[in-house]
Order: C-alpha cells, then structure tokens, then sequence
C-alpha cells in the first residue's frame, strides 16, 4: 500500500453486455458488467454455472462462441478497446499478450502430438522460438515443474497425469509471457491435493513473471484464497467485487451471502440439529447395519496376448456402518472408493471377504434374496445427466421401482409417485416432465427420490453432489441430511471432497490406492488427523485457512 | 485490509504465505450491486410453465420446422399412396388385356398416354404407376427385416460382450466383406431362389447381406448406452439383466438405428432394381422401375425417354428417403439435444 499512483488497468471492463442468439431468441449472458484487472494482480470470477464467468473472460480473448456477440459496453486491454477488434488483431494478441488455460486437461491436448512438439506450436505461432526451439522447450516444462522435461517433451499426452498436463498446458499459457493469463476453473477436474500443487505452481510463475491472473472459478473459497480481488457474478451480473479477504470475511450481497454460507470448504461440521442420533451412536452398542470385512477386490488387466496383469483395486479394507448414520469414504481418483460401492450394490463381484448387511453375507445371495437386498439398499449416481434414463418421463423412472417389485397398482402409484416428489421438494406437476427439461441438481433429487420409492434402508451415494454447483450441492445434502432424520436412512457416502464429508458424515474412512489409512469419527479425522495423507488431503481444502 | 498491514507483496512469492490469501498492493474498492438491480431467486427453482416434452416430442418439434423434412415426407407420402392405389392415378391397367399393343410400339407420348409406348406397346406412364409396389414392398420389408435381425444380433452383441459378441462381430464381418450386389447374384443363382424368384426371394437376399451394417450400428449405440448410470441404477432396482436391455438400453439406442435404416431404404430400392436390371432380380412378369429401365437399356439409342422415365421415379423416391434420413439425423443428434 505504498504506491500512491494509481497505474493504468491492464483489463478493464465497462458495461459489458454479452448477447447470444438462440432459435429462441436473444439470451442476455452478460449484463452491465464492470470490473478491472490491474497488472501483475489476480482477480477471480466466482458464480455459479450460467452465471455468465466464463463468457465474460472468454469475449476478453475473443472466443465466444459462433452465436454470442458483444452487444454492449467496451473491454479495454491496456487501454485499447477490443470488444469488437478483428479476428487477426486478436490472433496477436492471444499468446503473446493473453494466454489462456483452459478448464479440462484431458480434452484440451492433441492426442497425436507430442507434449514438445505442442508447446513449440505455440512459440513459433508467436515467433519466439529463437534459434533453438528445442532447448527452449524443455526450459519452459522444466519451468512447469515437470522433472526431466527433454523426455517428458517426447511424450504423448496420454503417458500425462491430469496433473502433469495441466501442468503443461499453463506452461504452454506461459510460453509466451502474457501479460494476462486468463485461467477457466483450471483445477475443477483434478482432486484436491493436485489442486493445491497446481495453483501454488502458477501463483509462483505469474509472479515471477509479473503476470496478471483472472481466475474463473466456483469456488469461492478457492478463490479467496488465490486472488487479491473478487468478482462474483449472478445472473450475468456482477453483484459484487471487491478485496478477496473482504468479501470473504464481510460479504455484503445477499448471493454472496448465500454462496459463503453454503460452500462446504468454509462452512462449519456437522449442525448440532444432528447430534440426537449421533448420540445415540455408541460404538460396539448399536448393530452395525452394513459390515465389511477383509474386502478385496482385484482386477485383470489385459496387457495383450493373453498377457493379464493383477490391479488391486481395493486392498483388505474393512469397516461398519452404524444404522441411521453416515460414512464417508474419502479418497483421490483411483483410491478404489466407487469399486466399494459397486460391490456393496452387487453390481461387481467381490474377490475376497464379506459384506454382511443386516446379519446376513451378501455376495453369494440367490436371485430371489438378491431382489429382496436390492430393495433395501438403493444407490444415488454421480451424473446427474446420466443416472435418469433420458426417454422416460419423471412419472415412469420413480415408478418403474415401484413396478418392478409389484407395489401398488397404478392409482396407488400415482399418489405414491407425488408423495415421493414432495419428500424430495419437486412440484408434483414435474412428473410428466422429462430428464431434458431438469436441471442438475432437480435431476439429483429425482434420483434420490427414485431410490427412496422402495422405501430402503441403506442408500449408496456415489459422488453424488460432486458435479452440482455450490448451492445446489448445499440443498441436496440438507434434503439427504433431512431424510436420514426422518426415515432413519443410512448412508454410505463416496466422495473425494472432505468439504463435504464434514457436513453430513458422522464417520469417516480415508482411502489410499485401495487401503483404508485411517477411520474414525467425522470430529476425529478433522481435529486430530493421523495420517499424513489425511493431513495433505485436510491441508489442500482450498479457503478452510481464511475464516 | 485489517490484518495484513505488514505484508509485503513480494513474500507471496512463498507458498506458505500465499495460504493466507492475498492482499493488493493497489486499492481495491469494495463494490456492491443494489439488490433491486439482481433480485434473489430460489436456488435451482423448477420451470412449471410450458408444456413437458419427452426427447421424441422435442425431435418432432424441430423436425417439422424444417423444409428438407416437409418435402421428403410428403414425396414419400405420395409414393406410399401410388403403390397402394395404382389405379387412383391410371386407368390404364398395364396387366389387363388390351394394355399392350404391338401397333404402338416405341411410340412418343400423345394426350392419354403422356410417356409413349415402349417396344411391346405398354404405356409408359401405367407401368411406371404400377412398378412402384414392387419398388416399395422390396424397400420396406428388406428395411424391416435387417432392423430386427440385425437389430436383435447387434444388441446381444454390444450389451453381453465377450464370446457373443466375438462370434457375432466376425460372423457379420464375413457378410460385410462381400460386396451386397456381387453377393446378391450369387445368391440369386442358387437353385433354390432362381427356381421361386418372386418379391420375396429378392427380399431375402438383401437382407441376408444387409443385417451386419445395422448389427455393427445396433452394436455401437448399445455400448454406448450400456454403461450409463441408468443402467446401472435399473439394476441396482432389481431390473433383470435382459429386461434392462429391453427397457432401458434399447429405447435409447434407436436414433443411430432409425437414422440408418431410413437411409438404406432407398439404398436396397437401389440394389433391387439393379439386380432386377441385371436380370436375376425380380422375374420379368413382376412390374418394377429395375426392370423397366432393363427392358428399356436395348432402346437407348432410339428412343431413350423409356429409360428415362423410370429412372427418374426411382431417383426421386430413393433421394426422398435420404433426405427423409438427414432429417431424422439433425433432428435426433444427441448432441444438439437439451442439457445432454
């Protein structure tokens, strides 16, 4: 706070309107959007999908798609308007002036070139390849942090970790040292600890290299934590901008409000509403409802003629679930958490050891008795866009439970079908709606309502708030959380997110390439943590430090 | 910003100090829209207006909409109708009696019989109105035939995997390897079709080497559909294996199958005249556009219109169906749906 002089905006955006045409007429993305990017400083857009975050970046590097235009307002970079500059007047400047890193690693490489030969792409796109391209090269992935970078630039992209190849793409965002990196929710598809390491990494190259940031992302935590300014957008409009610490501490919107109130990396464990039934809880005292022993599960991979090879997915793990609580299983991608479930559900066959379900082995049931399980233990999917059939109408998938095991008949149904959708909030009128026309988290609650029609005991939740935007993910864990009071249900809870964990598990079991390193109870794991893995996996939750 | 007085910006070059948040060395104000300016709404409210619309119903909304569609489907609607009442559109019965006449052999087109006369005295027009059934039925029943054989092989194939699929996979890579019209004389030659050439055996030997293009197709989709989490979810409800094929995998795998099928319709109409040309397709007495334009092959020279005419039906029905087959296309690409 020592510089008096206030220095030009690198970014400046003023009045920004952002207009798509649709078959169904004019969409209005952006609004009256104003905010500025000042050299060398980083500022974030945070809001929830559709909240226009990423059209606004993307219109400050020319790459809206076919049908959207900028119908209103300026967007000056270094005081030049380019809201409506040519194409080749943006090719000069994307590279060299504004780089950009992009949302998914797995889809934004080429497949059939090389890492090096990509990255060279970009230097002679811009004409900085100088005279030796390839020494230049490994020096920018050694920059990115990559060991070994002259192999590592003879590589594929498929031999990169998500990691390693976001890595490379903000090396190749980097390559040509921009003056503003436009970065859109550039970890939002890596787990948290990769995160972590892949935004401290860009944070130490954007100030070395004196980089202006504009970080889009959903989470505000994660923001706050990164940038020095906030943005927050709502319904194409900024609503709120201002110093990250700030707005986190002292939000004044009432969207920002909400969004601080329900993102579940900074707000706090487990309600006391819950403490009732965790009381009653005492180990050894209740009958553990699900039981698994010794659970093993191991998987041939084929290496090509007839060559297999064994992959432990998941390695001896065991653990109990209480009735009418919660557990968490917590681990990265590929720790083996969902081939847990898969086997609690009967959808894949186990190796070695038990599960045990009220008393009795499931593995080797009958098909008469592995029907009777199935209704007692319903599963909740990951994808909300996949998990309904998309020809069925709502009215059909929550009935088609109720039609397999003969419940009812179709009046009985009917009432049975409204019923469901009022436990799960949806209008009852939404039963003659179809998948299309719902949204993520409406869609979640279908399911959810779904796997509550046969009336179980257990329901298996895999990943499933993980896809859902923060606030819609804080209403369907208050729905499943509201439920567990009401009916008694039990939860097996899958998920990579420990934010999360801490707002509706009652145990936790931390989960390592297919060993469980650690369980205990939900207090036990976030006070005292044993593990250094659950230690990482607690100390990348990004904002948790902030309030 | 209260508790950051004393940092300093250049230490958030460390990664420790940059988990404590950042703090600019430039003035940041603190701006807040008026709330009337972006009212508050539920979270996630549900749309209750407009009327629900099931995947098929949206398909058909935008189909109708479109020009390629319209015209295709009222073309094929007319051919539909010329087969089935041939006399509607004649009065001239090309199989009656008196419908040939020698005197008027390779005659041109004068008021009543507007295509001319062919080399045995038939009218032109007659026997262009009537060889469209037989077009028609070999298009259709082979279409539908190959959309259940090959519809049925392909799905067991794409949702079982494993042996079934490795006998089946090669099974139609044997068919798929020999050409469908070499293949189709072959066949044809066969005592057991040459002896009983009717519509019928026509009908069988396209199908016999039409089934694997759909199976492969069926195949794709069903994988493809086989691993969604509905699936799954069906599963885990107590649906059987099969059922959930039948229910679930099946409903929506039929796009791509749909969009095929449509097109290859005009494709066998094709292969049926071509056959029928070559003189081991449908038996000289059946009335057909193929046979027609064989007849009129040995008078191109003098008097080319005969061959013209037939063809120029045959041409408009098959590019109908494809058009009717793009259409379909556009109209149920996955892609372009909704939320998908």
């Amino acid at each position: 706070m020592t510089e008096t002089a206030t220095p030009k905006p690198l970014l400046e955006i003023k009045d920004l309107a952002i207009t798509f045409s649709t078959p169904d007429g004019p969409v209005h993305a952006v609004r009256d959007a104003n905010f500025t990017v000042m050299p060398g400083e980083t500022v974030a857009i945070v809001g929830e999908s559709g909240s226009g975050k990423s059209t606004s970046a993307l219109a400050a590097i020319g790459l809206l798609a076919g049908n959207g235009s900028v119908s209103g307002g300026q967007i000056l970079f270094d005081g030049e308007d380019i809201s409506h500059a040519s194409e080749k007047r943006f090719v000069e400047l994307r590279g060299n002036h504004i780089g950009m890193v992009p949302q998914d690693p797995m889809s934004n490489l080429n497949p059939v070139w090389k890492i090096g030969f990509q990255v060279k792409e970009t230097l002679k796109a811009n004409g900085l390849a100088g005279d030796n391209p390839k020494q230049r090269v490994s020096q920018i992935l050694a920059d990115a942090g990559l060991p070994n970078p002259e192999a590592r630039a003879n590589q594929y992209p498929h031999e990169f970790s998500g990691g390693m190849r976001q890595r490379a793409l903000i090396a190749i965002g980097l390559a040509c040292r921009p003056r503003l990196l436009i970065a859109d929710e550039p970890t939002s598809a890596l787990d948290v600890t990769v995160q972590q390491q892949i935004l401290d990494h860009l944070d130490t190259m954007t100030s070395e290299l004196g980089t202006a940031v504009l970080l889009i992302t959903h989470d505000l935590g994660l923001a706050a934590e990164r940038a020095e300014k906030v943005v927050v957008m709502y319904k194409g409009r900024v609503v709120e901008y201002g110093p990250a610490l700030d707005i986190l501490r002292n939000p004044q919107h009432p969207y920002t409000k909400r969004l601080i109130s329900s993102a579940p990396s900074l707000s706090a464990q487990r309600g006391d509403k819950h403490e009732a039934i965790v009381d009653e809880i005492v180990p050894g005292k209740a009958e553990p409802l699900l039981k698994i022993s010794n659970l093993t599960k191991v998987f041939d991979i084929r290496k090509g003629f007839g060559r297999k090879e064994k992959f432990t997915a998941v390695d001896n793990a065991s653990f109990e679930i209480p009735k009418g609580t919660t557990t968490a299983v917590v681990g990265e991608s590929g720790s083996g958490k969902s081939t847990i479930a898969q086997m609690v559900l009967n959808l894949l066959d186990k190796t070695s050891g038990e599960i045990t379900f009220d008393g009795e082995q499931i593995g080797n049931l009958n098909e008469k008795k592995l029907f009777k399980y199935r209704r007692r233990v319903q599963p909740i999917f990951q994808d909300p866009y996949g998990s309904l059939d998309p020809m069925y109408s709502i009215y059909r998938t929550i009935e088609e439970p109720l039609r397999i095991h003969g419940i009812g008949n179709s009046a009985s149904r009917q009432k049975k079908v409204a019923e469901l959708l009022d436990q799960v909030s949806m209008p009852a009128s939404t039963m003659h709606r179809f998948p299309n026309e719902l949204s993520g988290g409406q869609r979640q609650r279908i399911a959810i309502a779904r796997a509550l029609a046969l009336q179980p005991e257990m329901i298996v939740c895999d990943e499933a708030v993980s896809a859902l935007d923060v606030l819609v993910q804080a209403q369907v864990l208050e729905l499943l959380d509201e439920l567990q009071r009401e009916m008694g249900l039990t939860y097996l809870f899958i998920t990579h997110d420990l934010a999360v964990v801490r707002q509706i598990a009652d145990n936790v079991c931390v989960m390592e390439r297919g060993k469980i390193v650690e369980q205990g109870t939900a207090d036990q794991i976030f006070a005292a943590p044993k593990s250094q893995y659950t230690r990482n996996l607690l100390g990348a939750i990004p904002g948790a430090s902030l309030i | 910003m209260p508790e950051n007085q004393n940092f300093n910006p250049e230490d958030g070059l460390q990664m420790s100090k940059v988990r404590a948040g950042k703090v600019s060395k430039y003035k940041i104000d603190h701006y807040v829209a008026p709330l009337e300016e972006t009212p508050l709404q539920a979270v996630d409210s549900v749309k209750e207006t407009g009327k629900p619309l099931s995947m098929w119903a949206e398909a058909w909304r935008s189909l109708r909409k479109q020009p390629l569609f319209i015209i295709s489907a009222i073309m094929i609607l007319a051919v539909i109708v010329v087969a089935a009442f041939p006399q509607l559109f004649t009065s001239i019965d090309p199989n009656g009696q008196n419908a040939c006449q020698l005197e008027y052999s390779n005659e041109p087109g004068r008021p009543g019989h507007i295509m001319g006369f062919n080399l045995q005295g038939c009218d032109v027009y007659a026997r262009v109105i009537y060889g469209t059934r037989a077009s028609l039925l070999v298009g259709v029943f082979t279409t539908l035939i190959v959309v259940i054989l090959g519809g049925a092989l392909g799905a067991l194939a794409g949702f079982y995997g494993g042996w079934i699929d490795a006998i089946l996979a090669r099974l139609g890579d044997i068919f798929f390897a020999l050409p469908l019209i070499l293949g189709a004389i072959i066949v044809m030659q066969l005592p057991a079709f040459r002896e009983n050439r009717s519509v019928w055996t026509v009908i069988v030997t396209l199908a016999i080497f039409g089934w694997p293009q759909l199976a492969r197709i069926t195949r794709g989709a069903v994988i493809e559909a086989r691993d969604a989490d509905y699936v799954k979810a069906s599963r885990a409800l107590g649906l059987s294996k099969f059922k959930s094929l039948v229910k679930h995998v099946l409903p929506n795998s039929l796009a791509p199958i749909i969009v095929v099928a449509t097109v290859n319709l005009g494709v066998y109409i094709v292969a049926e005249a071509t056959l029928s040309f070559l003189g081991v397709g449908l038996p000289g007495e059946v009335m057909s556009w193929g046979n027609d334009i064989s007849l009129a092959q040995q008078q191109l020279r003098s008097n080319p219109m005969m061959l013209m005419w037939p063809a120029l039906f045959l041409s408009v029905t098959v590019l109908s169906f494809i058009m009717l087959g793009d259409a379909v296309r556009d109209a149920l690409d996955p892609k372009a749906r909704k939320g998908a």
